[in-house]
């Protein structure tokens, strides 16, 4: 059994700690907002916060997680008490297919959590490890903008 | 009188039954063929719905794409699901509220003109009555076919079409869910397949009990032929399980294929069936020749490259196979997979389900074979077969290498005399069904599979293969367009985004550039010169004041203005583009300006998405895509092999739609392929002074020019 925090809350999985994080938050744990992209941290679909810090889930061992803090899409906001990233994701309609948001949008609170007022430099940097195929990236740049000063507004 | 000439959607689907039902706590059913692939459409057809029942779209739930049970409407392909399943909505809703009105004017005993509905309540005299859409629809006829006679709104009533409508798909995928990746249906298996790295290729001996070994719990063993599959209970297992596998499995045979230097120019030679295309001279003053001009420009083969690998479930059942899939085409996967499996199409159903982004003809049809025929060998079961990379990026169908050739002859004034284009490339047209096969991957490699002949291309009527966009709108002399279909392209190819669009407007419109340039004028002084066509005209005035095209920076210095026209398919919408790129030793993208005439246009934001979106990834494509292939197999077959454009690397872009509200529909989704090529392109060649015909417009070929 491997033990760690969940979006705020205990949990503990039974499962091989060379197990991927992506495969025990798809499968045992039930949660479907992050998603398998390519299995080789190239993509940015898979990411989740790990003590804060945006990482692939992918080929993130268990073991490696054992006493840690996850923060998945699901934990970041609800369609009822969206993040700010979420609001303007929506706001802006900034996705076409939305395969891709969900990296995105752990990307983007990661930043805005240490930079509330990122240039697009910034913006662009932080996602240096996200893709998008359908071409939604300036409008994601935009949303994550507006999310910014959403949340500089709300300080 | 004249006899409406209705959507072919409608045609073949002419009973309003099959498009809208009134249901119970005052919902609306709308049913559709086409199906959402991220492009928004279920969104916009809702949208032309509720403008025409005058309901508000929040009551009405989409069903899409399930045999059976929505309309048949082929492939949701082409840029056509506006004009062709949005036309047949706006007919039929029309028509229904009609009828409905007749019938409350019945109850009601007064005038239809009286009577007027709002979010689906009569109006008389414009006070609410006790009668509504729910009420009323056991009074109303559902089953007479739609005559296509009753106007739908003019421009000027409307409530709905022309506003922009937030994506109904998009929270769901925002916070979590809603792709078809998330099914869980239970009872579940997961499998993972193997597929031949080459076409022909044979698979060696497998071994179950180590293959489970090495992943470490119960994995089952499917062989069929030089197919394989290992299923499991868990994905973390399957996923284990096909590592073993594909570490044990020896291929063998078949036609591997030599790596080649170009893939574009290794079809040159090959056989191939030719066909000559005559276009009538579009202007009558033939001045002498003085000179003769030609260019060849190529295309790379390209990867759809969804950031979500395909996936399908599948169940079978008492001799009945149940599917769940992302396909572009429910109907034809019903029955190409009846024909792969031996079955009655009677006996499967196929639902659509959102995948993640869908360009083109990728692997969901052939997924859902993989997951058939493992679901066949555990009845009872959901299976749910999820592709890997890999197999993403080098099984699936790709968009063909292509080399177009362009020569003219021109007359002392720098004008086109004569105008001839080879077009030689492989098929972009493949998918299920297409040239009477299933052309699902897994089925070539089953016991007693027969090798699939050479497939033809997508016809002429459905706007061209190879051919798209070869047709230049210019008023040129007559036009000799020669095709060269290559029989056996070195990988499976067919259709993608755009198909031939994306290289021929590449070709054309930097050739343009080139006779623009030798006649020592403006490109698009010189482009409006050959035009004749008001709407072409306008989408290239429009974004030359956009761009602030005539005060553009001259003289190269590192930064340089393209321009490019094109009408996608010759038909659908009008796209003029613009694009500014600074050049050191690649190319930046810096901004983009694009004006387009799609005529009436539902969702205005949402059609500004798919426009920028096509913007964007064809910049990608051109100026970073290229797959490759060796001996053994797609060599790109990973992102590290396959980069596509970062956050970094996009350009700024621009939209605008100045179309006139009272002209249809034209379809935009795949309008900005070409014309982006080849704005940069000729944004290239203006940076640079010398002209890159050869895509990707990467660092080494710039390199490779500019060193001669």
């Amino acid at each position: 059994m491997i033990g760690f925090t969940l979006n705020t809350r205990p949990v503990t999985v039974d499962a091989a700690p060379e197990t991927s994080l992506l495969h025990a938050l798809r499968g045992p744990l039930g949660l479907l907002a992050t998603r398998f992209g390519c299995g080789a941290e190239a993509c940015g679909a898979c990411m989740v916060l790990l003590d804060g810090e945006p990482t692939n889930s992918c080929t993130l061992p268990l073991a490696r997680v054992a006493g840690r803090q996850v923060v998945t899409v699901e934990g970041l906001g609800t369609p009822e008490a969206p993040h700010p990233v979420q609001a303007a994701l929506l706001e802006l309609q900034a996705g076409q297919c939305g395969y891709c948001l969900s990296g995105i949008q752990i990307a983007a609170a990661a930043l805005l959590a240490r930079n509330p007022a990122p240039e697009r430099a910034e913006i662009a940097e932080a996602l240096a490890g996200n893709l998008c195929r359908c071409g939604a990236h300036n409008r994601i740049l935009h949303a994550i903008e507006a999310a910014g000063a959403a949340m500089r507004r709300a300080a | 009188m004249t006899v409406p000439v209705l959507p072919q959607s409608l045609r073949d689907n002419p009973r309003p039954a099959q498009w809208i039902g009134f249901v119970p706590g005052k919902r609306v059913r709308l049913a559709t063929g086409k199906v959402e692939l991220g492009q928004g459409v279920l969104t916009a057809l809702a949208q032309i719905a509720a403008e025409e029942l005058a309901v508000d779209p929040a009551r009405i739930d989409v069903v899409s794409g399930e045999t059976g049970v929505t309309p048949e409407e082929g492939f949701t392909a082409g840029s056509q699901s506006i004009e062709a399943s949005g036309g047949a909505i706006r007919l039929v809703a029309a028509e229904l509220r009609a009828r409905f009105l007749a019938a409350a004017a019945l109850r009601l005993n007064c005038a239809p003109a009286a009577l007027d509905i709002d979010d689906g309540t009569v109006l008389q005299d414009g006070a609410a009555t006790a009668l509504d859409y729910w009420s009323l629809a056991g009074a109303v006829d559902f089953e007479a076919p739609a005559t296509g006679t009753v106007p739908p709104r003019a421009p000027g009533q409307f409530r709905y079409i022309g506003r922009p409508l937030p994506r109904r798909d998009l929270p769901g995928k925002l916070f979590g869910g809603g792709f078809i990746h998330d099914l869980r249906p239970e009872p579940l298996r997961h499998a993972r397949s193997l597929h031949r790295p080459w076409p022909g290729a044979a698979l060696g001996p497998l071994d179950e009990a180590a293959i489970a070994r090495a992943a470490g719990g119960a994995v089952r063993l499917i062989r069929l032929g030089d197919f394989a599959a290992v299923l499991a209970e868990t994905e973390a297992l399957a996923d284990r399980a096909l590592e073993a596998a594909e570490a044990r499995a020896r291929w063998s045979g078949g036609t591997p294929r030599p790596a080649v230097p170009s893939e574009p120019l290794a079809l040159l030679g090959a056989e191939h069936a030719e066909r000559v295309l005559e276009v009538p001279a579009g202007r009558a003053d033939a001045a002498a020749s003085v000179g003769r001009v030609g260019a060849r420009y190529l295309r790379a083969c390209l990867a759809h490259a969804s950031i979500g690998p395909s996936v399908a479930l599948a169940r079978w059942e008492d001799g009945r196979l149940e599917v769940l899939t992302h396909s572009q085409g429910v109907g034809m996967l019903r029955l190409a997979l009846a024909q792969a499996l031996g079955i009655a199409a009677e006996a499967v159903s196929v639902q659509h389900r959102p995948g993640a982004g869908c360009y083109g003809h990728n692997g969901a049809d052939d997924v859902a074979l993989d997951a058939a025929l493992v679901a066949r060998e555990a009845p009872g079961h959901w299976v749910r077969v999820q592709w890997t990379r890999a197999q993403e990026m080098s099984v699936v169908p790709f968009g063909s290498p292509m080399v177009v050739d362009l020569a003219a002859e021109v007359d002392a004034a720098g004008r086109p005399v004569s105008w001839e284009m080879t077009v030689t490339s492989g098929t972009h047209g493949q998918r299920p069904g297409h040239n009477g096969r299933t052309n699902l991957l897994a089925a070539e490699a089953l016991p007693g599979a027969t090798p699939t002949p050479p497939a033809p291309d997508v016809p002429d009527a459905a706007g061209f293969g190879g051919l798209r966009n070869a047709i230049a709108l210019y008023d040129l002399p007559a036009q000799r367009i020669t095709h060269h279909l290559v029989a056996r392209p070195r990988m499976r190819t067919s259709s993608m985004r755009g198909l031939g669009a994306h290289g021929n407007v590449f070709a054309l419109e930097g050739f343009i550039d080139e006779l623009a340039l030798r006649a020592g004028e403006d490109p698009l002084a010189y482009r409006l010169s050959l035009l004749s066509d008001p709407r072409g005209r306008r989408v290239l005035e429009t974004v030359a004041a956009m761009s602030g095209w005539a005060g553009r920076p001259r003289g190269g210095e590192g930064v340089g203005w393209g321009i490019a026209f094109s009408r996608y398919k010759n038909r659908a919408a009008y796209v003029a583009l613009v694009a500014e790129i600074a050049v050191e030793q690649a190319i930046a993208l810096r901004r983009v300006w694009c004006a387009v005439d799609a005529g009436l246009v539902i969702n205005p934001d949402g059609a500004a998405n798919q426009v920028e979106g096509g913007v964007i990834q064809a910049a990608s494509w051109t100026v970073g895509e290229e797959v490759r292939v060796g001996p053994e197999g797609v060599e790109t077959a990973g992102w590290e092999h396959y980069p596509i454009l970062r956050f970094a690397e996009v350009p700024e872009v621009a939209v605008r739609f100045v179309g006139d509200a009272t002209d249809p529909p034209l379809g935009l989704g795949e309008v900005a392929l070409g014309p982006t090529a080849a704005a940069i392109g000729n944004a290239l060649a203006d940076a640079l002074g010398v002209r890159v015909r050869e895509m990707p417009l990467s660092r080494e070929r710039i390199a490779a020019v500019l060193l001669g």
